[in-house]
């Protein structure tokens, strides 16, 4: 882990904080209300709002646990720390794919 | 010749907790994000999931996610608040504070979804 | 019939990195430190037993030594106090090459010393006033708080993140770089906050904080290395690194 890194996933950390909560609190609320999957889409659909909420929220963790599994591979794994980044790289870019994918599934009209 | 003394302290449980929460969270993310994936077919295949996610051992396992969530943001806190502000002892007890704190609201929330 | 006197059960690494602990009868005594354990055995029961030591007063850090788990200062441990209903296992400083039995390899840690910038880089020479340096300025505080360090290991061998790491400059290099960094006639911050920025240096610190725990001179290399992730942190934003 160097300063770059370092800073990359303090501040994608600090930016997360209001998210994850807000996160937690509509999924509590879709639940308690018992919004079906129509309900909750015809909120999301169109909606630049949530695209931008939760397209933030994908980059931010791609990013963050990206670097969290490169530092947990290069220490608790045989990786050489060069491996142990192609492969957190790789995992990010998957994290970013498979989220953004998820978000236009649900905000694209 | 391995030490085992001084990985007692609540501080190196807390570290230990932090880096497992986020992993177990590495490993649910792509799992989550394919599910929502889902919308993309329909609103039946949303449906469906959500429906499924009824079951009350569904609700269990997204009660403990929202602990590991909420686990790993204070764990990551407590990192920030040593490396930003001014030292301040006494962080063994703010340290189990704050994993006590996540188990109530995530036991709160789970009891409020039945 | 008199009972025979008390008796401290002591397994004692022998070997080197390959090796086995063995077992020994030592007297309890009152007022018994580890270090006069280890002498004892190597003194009466076994003369090819090596161990390190100097000033025997808690003044040099060169007796430290993992006993019953711990790194400790072994002349500044007393049996009474860590003795395991009787027993004691005492071990090299862990995350150090093994010379023999009892000695550690402590070049490594030295290295990294070095390569942390541990060393004062003079900006004045003596043809220059004294420099008059405040005691009582923030920086000279930071700096006062962090000096005392006599180089014992006993932090760097407690680190799990030096074991974990093997770049991993390790508590002691870095809180020697911050208390240099806040020195003000030291020259040689450009190319110390480098060092420290680098992959192994302070950003690989998790604050499990064992270092501050154990640090016999009661310093806190967790606090030293947050000082050094926040200078970094703002000489990177700034373009300075």
């Amino acid at each position: 882990m160097n300063v770059g890194l370092y800073v990359w996933q303090r501040l994608t950390a600090a930016v997360m904080v209001p998210l994850v909560l807000l996160h937690v609190i509509v999924i509590f609320y879709a639940t308690r209300k018992g919004l079906s999957a129509a309900d909750i889409l015809a909120r999301t659909r169109g909606s630049l709002a949530w695209a931008a909420f939760y397209g933030v929220f994908v980059v931010a963790v791609a990013v963050h646990a990206a670097i969290g599994v490169r530092n947990v591979l290069a220490e608790w794994s045989p990786l050489k720390d060069r491996d142990a980044g192609i492969l957190a790289s790789a995992f990010g870019v998957l994290l970013f794919l498979l989220g953004a994918r998820a978000v236009l599934a649900v905000v694209l009209p | 010749m391995t030490a085992l003394a001084h990985r007692q302290s609540v501080l190196w449980i807390a570290a230990l907790v932090h880096r497992l929460s986020g992993l177990a969270l590495a490993i649910f993310l792509p799992l989550h994000f394919l599910t929502l994936g889902l919308a993309i077919e329909g609103e039946t295949s949303l449906e469906n999931l959500l429906r499924w996610s009824d079951q009350p051992l569904v609700k269990l396992a997204e009660s403990g996610l929202v602990f590991l969530l909420l686990v790993h943001m204070l764990g990551g806190l407590r990192l920030l608040v040593i490396e930003n502000l001014p030292w301040r002892n006494g962080q063994k007890e703010l340290a189990t504070i704050a994993a006590g704190l996540s188990a109530v609201i995530a036991l709160i929330l789970l009891a409020r979804l039945f | 019939m008199s009972d025979s006197p008390p008796e401290l059960t002591v397994s004692l690494w022998r070997g080197a990195q390959e090796g086995r602990y063995e077992t020994y009868k030592v007297p309890l005594r009152e007022n018994q430190t580890v270090l006069d354990v280890v002498t004892f055995v190597q003194r009466h029961l076994d003369p090819t037993l090596s161990y390190r030591f100097a000033c025997r007063v808690g003044m040099c850090g060169s007796c430290a030594m993992t006993v019953n788990g711990r790194p400790r200062w072994t002349c500044r441990t007393h049996v009474a106090t860590v003795a395991d209903g009787g027993r004691l296992e005492i071990g090299p400083l862990a995350n150090l090459p093994v010379i023999k039995d009892l000695a550690a390899d402590l070049r490594p840690f030295f290295d990294k010393w070095q390569q942390a910038k541990g060393v004062f880089a003079p900006s004045q020479t003596r043809e220059d006033d004294v420099a008059r340096v405040r005691p009582d300025s923030a920086a000279r505080i930071a700096a006062d708080a962090a000096i005392e360090c006599i180089n014992c290991a006993i932090c760097y061998a407690a680190c799990d993140t030096v074991r974990w790491n093997s770049d991993y400059l390790g508590p002691a290099a870095l809180n020697r770089a911050w208390a240099l960094v806040n020195d003000e006639r030291d020259a040689g911050n450009p190319e110390r906050l480098r060092s420290v920025a680098a992959s192994g240096g302070c950003h690989a610190c998790h604050s499990h904080q064992s270092c501050q725990e154990l640090c016999p001179q009661r310093l806190n290399p967790t606090a030293s290395i947050a000082g050094l992730k926040r200078r970094t942190m703002w000489a990177y934003v700034k373009g300075e690194l």
